[in-house]
């Protein structure tokens, strides 16, 4: 049973951290864009 | 084999998206390699449909096929390969084709990576070792490095042939997903024997619940993907104003 948990957890991690990964480049294309935005603005 | 037995309706649709992810790539890749030339295009357009006609006809001509393997299943995976080449040559530009390239190559990583994870979970109780290096095993973890060195090529090279190299890698990343496919068929491997289409047996709840969850892994794949594909291509239009803001920068200077 422990193993089968085990699976479970680390199916679980796994697509939980891709997903995590997902969320941060997002925020930091985000920031890029608002930079880009700033610099278009101030020229 | 007890519980341990569901980590199965996990192991299983992870891997069969993972390769279903790969094949994407691999018709992603060969059509943004061939779109460079007119003449290359046309000769993979014919090559892709004889393909598709010829696995038809030969699945109903060859006799006998491998134990389990029904013609009508041969059939329609030639005619899915065909329709799939189609469908991305008439609705994704040479760019998009290279962005989707890219997507399904990561996101089949991560479901290989499951694969990988699982594998070992569900042999430790039953076979008593984490690992052997039997073709199976050994031929999915080649296929998780190479599609790695695919994500790392990405990555880390600034070389504007990158998709053009990464094209050709990937071409021959996906030789490896027929070989790990069919590895059980051909080889005597300690991999338990397939049970759809292989000649094994499953009991019919049993395959109802596996494909739920493959369907539920393909949702989940396809959701994955289309966020994932909309970050990259913004990611390029991100890259292409600030490139295009050095170089206003560079004039405004001189």
């Amino acid at each position: 049973m422990n193993f089968l948990y085990a699976a479970y957890t680390a199916t679980w991690v796994i697509h939980i951290t891709y997903l995590g990964i997902l969320v941060r480049r997002y925020q930091r294309l985000q920031h890029e864009i608002e930079v880009l935005k700033k610099a278009g603005s101030s020229t | 084999m007890g519980n341990v037995q569901r980590i199965f309706y996990y192991h299983v649709p992870s891997a069969w998206t993972a390769f279903l992810l790969f094949f994407i790539n691999f018709v992603c890749s060969v059509q943004y390699l061939v779109r460079q030339d007119k003449v290359a295009d046309t000769i993979a357009n014919w090559v892709v449909i004889l393909l598709g006609v010829a696995t038809c006809v030969a699945a109903f001509v060859i006799r006998p096929l491998p134990d389990g393997i029904e013609p009508s299943s041969v059939a329609t995976t030639g005619l899915a390969i065909l329709g799939v080449y189609f469908l991305i040559k008439r609705y994704c530009s040479g760019k998009s084709t290279d962005a989707l390239a890219v997507v399904t190559a990561e996101v089949g990583v991560i479901f290989c990576t499951v694969v990988l994870v699982t594998g070992p979970l569900w042999a430790r109780p039953v076979w008593g070792i984490w690992w052997t290096w039997d073709v199976r095993l050994t031929s999915t973890l080649v296929l998780w490095l190479i599609y790695i060195s695919y994500l790392m090529l990405r990555q880390f090279s600034t070389s504007g042939q990158t998709p053009v190299l990464a094209a050709a890698l990937a071409i021959f990343g996906a030789l490896d997903v027929p070989l790990v496919y069919f590895s059980i068929w051909i080889f005597r491997t300690q991999h338990p024997q397939p049970v759809i289409g292989g000649g094994g047996s499953i009991d019919p709840r049993m395959l109802h619940v596996l494909l739920i969850n493959w369907l539920a892994f393909l949702c989940f794949a396809g959701l994955i993907c289309r966020s994932r594909y909309r970050l990259e291509i913004l990611q390029r239009e991100v890259e292409e104003v600030q490139a295009l803001e050095g170089l206003h920068e560079l004039r405004s200077s001189r």
